[in-house]
């Protein structure tokens, strides 16, 4: 018989992002879909970023993770629409990450705390950062600089 | 050839020459972090080839992955705008190119959203996301280089002289765009026109720069009929791997 949905969702939430690992592929919201097809299991997963080197790790992890549980029919598709966008970062995607030291994406575009001492006098230094999710912050009240997961 | 084969090459291989030219800046760039920023447009740029080329050989059926369409080509089969295989110049000539390039992207993309195509709107969705940044960064950086010093000033000014005549080619419409049209895949290309010029009006003026008089057009690229030598040169650096060993992964 084959494992219910929901085993699979919280297999599926043991995968770490290959880039953030402290956030799973779930808590990223790009497994978009799961399900049944006979005996293979059908996972549709969204790219962050068109570019992000990521995106072929991610899939071999979210493989390799099922087979370590038995699944042996694995078919994973890429589905771009609707893209992917910051706001299906889950709640405690979003906790986790500002306890990593990345500032969570906020709707006004700009982080609201510095994530290691909560002020909110920061500024941009680039808008780009390390990973293309990412921008440069810095808080000015402890003066480290930070990254700030892009609104999307 | 197809109009919509015709219109995937034209998107993936803008997106491939001058995501292949900004990753030349990769470790030379003035500063960290503009290198990291040039470093991630670039990445967008191939990520969105890949999207585009990936769908042209898909839909042409014989087996072509986006890797066989970018490496295996030649100069005479690439539909990219000659302004995009140009040589980056200067850090300030190659955010001018860069800044004229996204106006038109972004509006084209815009337009493309609304393809009757969904595959062809989806993959404008998810590029429209990115190339929202590179616009606005790229007029910053516009703004700010050409409103800055006098050197500063006048590099910008020369880079826009030198690469304005390379604008028009944007805009020129042929019988594949005019079928894409009448099915609703794309827009006009020269119905594109007035967005953009309110666009560079804008950004240029406040960036104290002048826009040359003169709207002769070079053009070749997106026909595929007369590229400049430099694409010669952008394909021997790119594709040469893919030659000597063919079929070649690690
Ligand atoms: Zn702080």
């Amino acid at each position: 018989m084959n494992p219910s949905l929901d085993q699979i969702w919280q297999w599926l939430e043991t995968v770490p992002d290959p880039e953030i690992p402290v956030i799973s592929v779930v808590d990223l919201g790009i497994v978009r879909e799961v399900e049944w097809q006979g005996d293979t299991l059908e996972i549709a997963v969204t790219p962050t970023y068109s570019g992000c080197p990521a995106t072929t790790v991610i899939s071999a992890d979210i493989e390799l993770a099922l087979r370590r549980n038995g699944i042996k029919n694995i078919a994973i598709n890429q589905q771009l629409a609707p893209p992917w966008t910051t706001d299906w970062l889950s709640d405690t995607g979003r906790k986790k990450l500002q306890k990593y030291g990345i500032a969570p994406p906020q709707s006004s575009g700009a982080p609201q705390n510095c994530p290691q001492c909560q002020s909110a006098d920061l500024e941009k230094i680039s808008q780009f950062g390390s990973t293309p999710c990412k921008a440069l912050w810095r808080c000015k009240t402890c003066l480290e600089p930070f990254d700030y997961f892009k609104c999307h | 050839m197809d109009p919509l084969f015709q219109l995937l090459l034209r998107m993936g291989d803008n997106t491939l020459v001058l995501g292949h030219r900004v990753s030349e800046w990769c470790g030379h760039a003035p500063v960290l972090e503009e290198d990291i920023a040039l470093a991630n447009t670039a990445l967008d740029l191939i990520g969105q080839t890949q999207m585009w080329l990936g769908l042209a050989g898909e839909m042409e059926n014989k087996g072509r992955s986006a890797d066989d369409i970018a490496f295996l080509r030649d100069i005479w089969d690439f539909r990219n705008l000659l302004l995009l295989e140009l040589p980056n110049g200067d850090f300030g000539q190659t955010l001018m190119r860069q800044f004229l390039f996204d106006a038109w992207h972004s509006i084209q993309l815009g337009h493309l959203i609304n393809s009757s195509d969904p595959r062809v709107a989806a993959i404008a969705e998810k590029a429209a996301k990115e190339v929202a940044y590179h616009v606005e960064r790229s007029a910053d950086t516009v703004v700010g280089l050409g409103d800055g010093t006098d050197e500063s000033h006048a590099r910008m000014q020369a880079a826009l002289d030198y690469l304005w005549p390379y604008v028009g080619e944007m805009f020129q419409s042929d019988a594949a765009d005019l079928a894409l049209v009448k099915q609703g895949i794309a827009p006009n290309p020269a119905s594109l026109r007035g967005d953009f010029d309110a666009l560079t009006r804008r950004v240029l003026a406040q960036a104290t720069l002048t826009i040359p008089q003169d709207n002769y057009a070079q053009k070749g690229g997106k026909t595929g009929a007369r590229h400049t030598e430099h694409l010669g040169h952008i394909l021997c650096q790119m594709q040469w791997l893919q030659r000597a060993y063919p079929g070649e992964t690690w």
